[in-house]
């Protein structure tokens, strides 16, 4: 399953855009899982508790990402598995997909590759397509109920705009995961102890059977033209009167909107 | 010297933070109300370890030590100091039955105070006082296989939500006649009397212990005859103070918490306040007492866990600590105005409960006795 570090959303407002050279200014906010991908492991490790098999944690980060990525350990991963090179920085997501599934393809038969839907800091929805794409396997994104088939396969609830349907697909297979999915649990004190035991490898570019020519931020195709913090438009207006007053304005100016009842 | 922590105790930390603050506050408004320990927390606080943090694994604990609880006890106090108030009572009948023990009191006892089952008690002061623990009155006399024990304990953390207490008690005269036992609450003759209602930490509960002809079993006599006040003043001294220094260092956290967030959103003059000097200066106040006492309470589990003297060092942790938390829960309030005295700001019930772990465990001038023993050495 793969995990991201990312900046601890709920310090977001710390962040802030260098106007002049368009990147991010991150400061001293500390990284974190990608909020999401605790849920895929979760999932991944549910999955693992009724019906066997081995999780591996893979992700393209920085070396001193490690500390932070070894929580997937205690979170039930069997192993970690780090990407990094300094040939990986500046990767989009296509670049990422590239040096992940050829990780994948690297460390052996799989059955399942699990991601979360999105990240907290770029929040693209793409990389989990694009992994499944070079693997050459299935991909269902937007995943909020998952179970193993009698049929060596998956049963999957996917979410749409509409509603939802109902999906099922033999392995290998790439999924992607909702919130909804789970509520991953909590780290134990022994969950901490128990995961200095298992193994971290670390791997780079040398170490991967990397053929495609999209690696890091040369093989990246995507541009960053602009970044910018979005307008803050003060647009809320008091209403005044009493409570019976205010519910009243207040709902005949849904109803304008378009608002009806039922 | 190495002033980081481990990434085994960040890790450790962030677990313990994302339980406190999911599990904890939507039992605080019932605790504060009722001044019950929620009892339905404590299948939680065992499977997560908290428990038996410093019980060994081979007893079912985690054995991760005293620096570890330090730390759990402070994410804990953070969100509500109540829990670890009872909590360091708790590890103090584990710490008092895995260090004085028999291997059989061992195998009896620390798996079920680790499991979730029930919390320990340990039970030295009377009504005649709990400084001095040579005047205890409680007496134990041999009568065949049971000792028979008669006396009252009082200001007792956990005594109605607990069913293993250790208790001192007098089998002679002086030093040497004090015996620590393990009390099961269902042995003959053992009871619980009032309920305290406490000004803060209302959550604990705290209470009396009647021992009325209770029958104890010879083999629960914890580390044999005459030991007793070893048992009693070191599992003080070295569990019971690194214990309280981290509930008050929880505190400090949640203090600076609060005063940070209120002087932010408070807009006076057409600013925050916390543009002001005077709050700034307040802030600074309360920001380089917590930084101390996290020193200190650290470095109290650092030594413990290395097996280093630290008995000064525990008491100075608890004793500074604890009046620092009071002093910046006060300032806290102050920075609140007329808010921090409304039941909806969390600042008064920080400064009631630090206000609590004050004279808990050891008076600040008990405290003062031993560190000027320590500073005249």
């Amino acid at each position: 399953m793969c995990i991201k570090p990312v900046p601890d959303p709920k310090q977001a407002d710390k962040m802030t855009i260098d106007g002049e050279t368009g990147t991010m200014i991150r400061r001293d906010i500390p990284f974190v899982i990608n909020p999401l991908d605790r849920h895929a492991l979760e999932a991944a490790v549910q999955i693992r508790e009724r019906h066997g098999g081995r999780v591996t944690a893979v992700s393209m980060a920085p070396g001193d990402a490690l500390p932070v990525l070894k929580e997937s350990l205690a979170r039930g991963a069997d192993r970690l598995v780090l990407l990094s090179d300094r040939r990986f920085a500046g990767g989009d997501t296509l670049a990422t997909a590239c040096v992940i599934a050829s990780a994948v393809r690297h460390l052996g038969a799989f059955d399942l590759v699990m991601c979360g839907d999105e990240t907290t800091d770029s929040g693209t929805f793409q990389v989990s397509a694009q992994i499944a794409e070079f693997l050459d396997v299935p991909n269902i994104m937007h995943v909020d109920d998952c179970r193993v088939s009698p049929g060596d396969g998956l049963r999957l609830r996917s979410r749409t705009e509409e509603g939802a349907f109902t999906a099922e697909g033999q392995f290998p297979m790439v999924v992607a995961v909702t919130v909804d999915i789970n509520e991953p649990r909590y780290v134990t004190l022994m969950d901490v102890l128990d995961s200095e035991s298992k193994e971290v490898v670390v791997l780079s570019a040398d170490d991967l059977p990397l053929e495609e020519p999209w690696i890091g931020l040369e093989g990246s195709p995507t541009r960053v033209l602009e970044l910018f913090e979005p307008e803050r438009k003060n647009r809320a207006e008091m209403l005044s009167g009493t409570p019976a007053e205010q519910a009243e304005v207040l709902a005949d100016r849904l109803r304008r909107m378009g608002f009806r009842n039922g | 010297m190495d002033f980081t922590l481990s990434e085994r105790d960040r890790m450790l930390q962030k677990s313990i933070r994302e339980f406190a603050e999911k599990e904890l506050p939507p039992r605080m408004d019932r605790m504060e109300e009722t001044g019950e320990f929620p009892l339905d927390l404590l299948d939680g606080l065992a499977k997560m370890g908290i428990l038996g943090v410093v019980t060994p694994r081979e007893y079912g604990g985690s054995g991760l030590g005293h620096l570890a609880r330090v730390l759990v006890l402070e994410q804990l106090g953070r969100i509500c100091p109540a829990i670890p108030m009872s909590l360091e009572v708790h590890h103090m009948c584990i710490y008092g039955i895995n260090t004085w023990g028999t291997e059989e009191q061992k195998k009896k006892y620390l798996p079920a105070l680790a499991d979730g089952k029930t919390l320990g008690v340990f039970a030295v002061t009377e009504p005649g006082g709990g400084s001095d623990v040579g005047g205890t009155q409680t007496t134990a006399r041999l009568d065949g296989n049971d000792y028979v024990l008669n006396g009252r304990k009082c200001f007792i953390t956990n005594a109605h939500v607990s069913d293993i207490w250790v208790v001192a008690a007098m089998t002679g005269e002086g030093r040497k006649g004090m015996s620590a036992f393990i009390v099961e609450k269902d042995f003959p003759g053992a009871g619980t009397g009032h309920v305290e209602d406490k000004l803060g930490l209302r959550g604990a509960n705290t209470g009396e212990l009647v021992l009325q002809d209770c029958r104890v079993p010879k083999e629960n006599l914890l580390g044999g005859e005459g030991n007793g006040m070893s048992v009693a003043l070191e599992t003080i001294v070295k569990c019971g103070r690194t214990g309280m220094a981290s509930v008050g260092l929880g505190i400090l956290n949640a203090v600076l918490e609060e005063a940070v967030k209120f002087a932010n959103e408070r807009v006076l003059y057409g600013k925050p306040i916390s543009r002001l000097q005077a709050i700034q200066f307040y802030l600074a106040d309360i920001y380089s007492d917590l930084e101390i006492a996290r020193l200190l309470a650290y470095r109290a589990g650092w030594l413990l866990d290395n097996e280093l003297p630290a008995d000064a060092e525990a008491t100075l942790a608890k004793q500074w600590i604890c009046e620092a938390a009071a002093r910046s829960a006060r300032k806290a309030v102050e920075i609140h105005g007329s808010y921090g005295i409304l039941k909806e700001y969390p600042v008064q019930r920080l400064l009631r409960d630090a206000l609590v772990t004050v004279p808990a465990g050891g008076t600040a001038e008990i405290a003062k006795v031993v560190l000027s023993r320590q500073a005249m050495s």
